[in-house]
């Protein structure tokens, strides 16, 4: 009771430098919470990623293609329900910072296999009636104010040209976790121009998209779909789409601990920039830490005056910081950056993260003073005094 | 009828700095009795609150004997020193060491809560306390809104509110004006008077140590004769 109210006391007693001091606290908790969130936002589509769907790739490389008849042998393997394709488009609308991703499809059947895409009947049955029809998602089409008729112009890059698409159909994601900012168009469409021009060039897919009928025998699917294009001119790699996709998520793994270490830096840095206000705190008081012994209070309760006091701090620049988290978040969810990501919510666990360090945080700033002051001897302590 | 309530035989203390050896006081013998009032003189750096401090048991002596009421505090543990502290010696301070952050009033409780009274019992205490030292009607102030004088009185006051045995005063009115320091001497005469109080005063001043029933002059750590 009376050791909280001198703890409080204390705490408001250097107000600027309190304030300055959970500032800087309320700062590492929000970075440290959006960072975290950034990480699990990344791998967010990987782990949406059904396991029912599996994805064949050239084994050599994704830049390398294979030939679209090898969805008919395929079909004929066991397991296999549907077979559809998809190419990486790689088009420029307008800028170069609009970056989406845009897929040329199997228009006939790439949708059934994505359930998770809410598309209105009759919109997917424009979509697939009109060549030069596209199928975008909403965030995308909210983000530049697309409506179904708008007609987009692109510029191709891996296919050159300028290329126009007409918007038929605006899908929603079946929950946060869907990404709804693709772009799709028909593959037959672009498949026709570069073999007018490419002949050799045409009836190249990038991946099959596949549908299995039994999740569990995914492995051995995989594997007899590649056993069945062994020796062939494009030998495949087949994966679950998960697997695919934590595959993509590895390229930039290195992106994904540097992200991981700033975080952790963050934290860190304001722990010793709170150590730091703790001892100044601390220093300037050992005279009446010293009092305090006198009076026949015990080395270990003077620790635990700084030790609470660091904690109050903590506690403070913790509370605050997480409650901002969330805003901060959703906010950045709703920028044009955030809305590359499926989902950006701050999970639980990135809570409980912030909750831990804080708490690290309170301790460790408290252990060197808190040693300290209590070790002091009094009489050395009472020399302080003026 | 003498009660010899502090002994001292040959009490030595030297501090040590890097590897030699300081010697701060030499072969000091001294015995205070029961409800005396004694004054400590001497040139600076003499050693006067070196002593003071050993018998108040904040500092520990390097040799000799250090009896208080009976008791061989020098072979006390840190902990149990701190508790023969809190129940035998009240401390007053020349820059009377009061939190700042806390009232007079919750300045004077600092030392009751280290006792299992309950709270209306130390408010009774405080309130008879501060009463005593003239500060009744500040009790809810804080320490930069009082007088040097008065911030001594709540000193005062933090003190006694324990009921100690013995108390130890380093240059109390040393940071004083003539007229709070004659009132301060009035306390502790007071004190020692009406409620026996032992006191062992440390003072530059002639005149304040007049205030006392005895005194003793140190010089380069060892005791000189005394003078009355
Ligand atoms: N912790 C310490 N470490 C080393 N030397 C010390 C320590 N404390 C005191 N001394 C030395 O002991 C001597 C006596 O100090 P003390 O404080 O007892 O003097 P004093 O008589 O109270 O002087 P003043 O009137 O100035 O308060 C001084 O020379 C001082 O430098
Ligand atoms: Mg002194």
């Amino acid at each position: 009771m009376y050791y909280l109210k001198l703890i409080f006391k204390n705490v408001f007693r250097a107000k600027l430098r309190t304030a300055l001091t959970v500032t800087g606290l309320v700062v590492a908790i929000v970075a440290f919470g959006l960072l975290q969130t950034v990480v699990d936002a990344w791998f967010a589509g990987a782990n949406s990623a059904s396991s029912a769907r599996l994805v064949t790739r050239n084994a050599i490389s994704l830049v390398f293609s294979m030939p679209t008849y090898y969805r008919e042998r395929m079909r004929s393997i066991d397991g296999v329900k549907t077979v559809s394709y998809s190419q990486w488009f790689g088009g420029i609308y307008k800028e170069p910072s609009n970056f989406f991703p845009q897929f040329a499809v199997d228009h006939n059947n790439y949708f059934d296999l994505y359930p998770e895409f809410l598309i209105k009947p009759d919109e997917l049955l424009a979509f697939k009636r009109d060549r030069q029809g596209a199928i975008v998602g909403r965030k995308l089409a909210d983000q530049f104010g697309w409506k179904v008729g708008d007609v987009i112009p692109i510029r191709g890059t891996i296919f050159s040209g300028n290329w126009q698409f007409t918007i038929r159909a605006i899908f929603d994601g079946r929950d946060e976790t869907t990404l709804t900012r693709q772009f799709f168009m028909h593959w037959d469409y672009i498949n026709e121009s570069v073999k007018k021009r490419f002949p050799r060039r045409g009836d190249q897919i990038g991946v099959f998209n596949i549908l299995i009928n039994d999740p569990s025998r995914a492995a051995d699917i995989s594997k007899a779909i590649d056993a069945e294009f062994r020796n062939s001119l494009a030998e495949t790699l087949t994966e679950t789409e998960k697997a695919f996709q934590l595959g993509f998520v590895a390229q930039s793994e290195a992106i994904v601990v540097a992200i991981r270490v700033v975080s952790f830096v963050v934290i860190f840095i304001i722990m010793a920039v709170v150590a730091n206000t703790m001892a100044m705190t601390a220093r300037e008081r050992i005279a009446e830490y010293a009092t305090l012994k006198v009076l026949g209070f015990s080395p270990g309760y003077v620790a635990a005056l700084i030790f609470g006091e660091a904690m109050v701090l903590a506690f403070f620049g913790a509370g605050i910081g997480i409650l901002l988290t969330f805003p901060m978040a959703s906010g950045f969810a709703n920028s044009p950056a955030g809305a590359a990501f499926a989902s950006f919510a701050v999970s639980a666990s990135t809570v409980w993260l912030q909750v831990a360090c804080a708490v690290a945080v309170g301790v460790i700033a408290a252990l060197v003073p808190g040693w300290r002051s209590a070790r002091v001897k009094i009489v050395d302590g009472l020399r302080h005094v003026g | 009828m003498s009660d010899t309530l502090v002994e001292i035989k040959n009490l030595a203390k030297s501090y040590t700095r890097g590897d030699q050896d300081v010697p701060v006081l030499r072969d000091i013998t001294l015995n205070i009795d029961r409800g005396d009032f004694i004054s400590l003189m001497g040139p600076s750096g003499s050693g006067k609150s070196t002593l003071l401090n050993l018998i108040a048991g904040i500092d520990k002596p390097t040799g000799g004997m250090l009896r208080i009421d009976g008791e061989d505090i020098s072979k006390l543990s840190e902990g149990e020193l701190a508790d023969w502290r809190a129940s035998n010696i009240g401390f007053i301070f020349q820059f009377y060491n009061l939190m700042p952050v806390l009232t007079a009033y919750e300045n004077v409780e600092l030392p009751l809560l280290l006792t299992n009274l309950s709270r209306s019992e130390r408010r009774e205490r405080i309130e008879m306390t501060l009463n005593m030292v003239g500060l009744s009607d500040r009790m809810n102030h804080y320490p930069n809104e009082l007088s040097g004088g008065q911030q001594q009185r709540v000193a005062i006051a933090r003190a006694i509110v324990t009921d100690p045995t013995i108390l130890v005063c380093d240059e109390p009115t040393g940071d004083l004006d003539k007229q709070s320091a004659s009132d301060v001497l009035n306390m502790l005469k007071e004190l020692n008077n009406t409620l026996g109080k032992t006191i062992i005063m440390v003072t530059h001043d002639a005149h304040a140590a007049e205030a006392a029933k005895r005194i003793v002059h140190l010089e380069k750590g060892e005791l000189l004769d005394e003078g009355m």
